[in-house]
């Protein structure tokens, strides 16, 4: 019973799902129109594809906005990683002179 | 550890240099083309990790040991902070791309965000290796 029931929700809300992504979803390589401001019909996106070569300099717009518009979260990543090693090997050393 | 077999171990010296050179790539590239300091960083310590699946550790040691992974990811950390910091020298902000912006699409270019790829590769790079053998002092035992 709790079969037909688990495959009854599966097929549901996969069909809702597949219903939602054919109507709403947009088409491949347009961006989402909105107005924010004064700025109508120009989203972030837009902007960072037109400026980014110019004010960065860089011809990889994902590196430019990696390690220039959002450059202080690369640095929390890496400071991230640095804490995650710090904690590794912190852990395996102290396990290790335990025994 | 005692390391694989003849062919694993012929192939993975014979392949060794070409995939660090192709993480250099990666990494020197990461303004040009798709990749970067995180990709290249992680090709550059995957390499190291065969020599040291197919040899064993000494080998891999021989290559980088621990001491000279711990220093070089807190180098990588400094070259980040360090750049970050120029900005504010120079009366900006911090991390402002304030090295000069040269002409798009040559390796030359883009200011400082090559150097921060570069920095960021051997912090990861040099992080994984620490990692790995933090690990592996712990698993294997009598060594």
């Amino acid at each position: 019973m709790s079969r037909i029931i688990a495959l009854g929700m599966v097929l549901v809300i996969g069909g809702l799902l597949v219903f939602t992504v054919n109507e709403y979803l947009l088409p491949f390589g347009t961006f989402p129109e909105r107005r924010i401001g004064s700025f109508e019909n120009e989203s972030v996106g837009q902007r960072i594809l037109r400026d980014a070569p110019r004010t960065t300099g860089s011809a990889n717009i994902v590196t430019s906005v990696v390690w220039d518009y959002r450059g202080y979260d690369t640095l929390g990543e890496a400071t991230i990683l640095f804490t995650a090693v710090c904690g590794v090997a912190m852990l395996f050393r102290a396990v290790r002179g335990r025994d | 550890m005692a390391g694989m077999t003849v062919i694993v171990r012929t192939i993975s010296r014979l392949l060794f240099p070409f995939i660090f050179l192709f993480g250099i790539y990666i990494i020197v590239h990461g303004h040009l083309t798709p990749g970067g300091g995180f990709q290249g960083g992680v090709i550059l310590a995957a390499s190291v990790i065969m020599l040291l699946l197919a040899y064993g550790i000494e080998r891999a040691q021989a290559k980088v040991n621990v001491l000279q992974a711990e220093l070089s990811e807190s180098l990588g950390g400094l070259i980040l902070v360090g750049l970050g910091l120029l900005g504010i020298v120079l009366g900006i902000t911090f991390l402002k791309n304030v090295l000069p912006l040269g002409e798009l699409g040559h390796i030359f270019s883009a200011g400082n965000l090559p150097v921060l790829n570069i920095g960021v590769s051997i912090k990861v790079a040099a992080g994984f290796l620490t990692i790995f053998y933090a690990m592996l002092r712990l698993q294997g035992g009598k060594e």
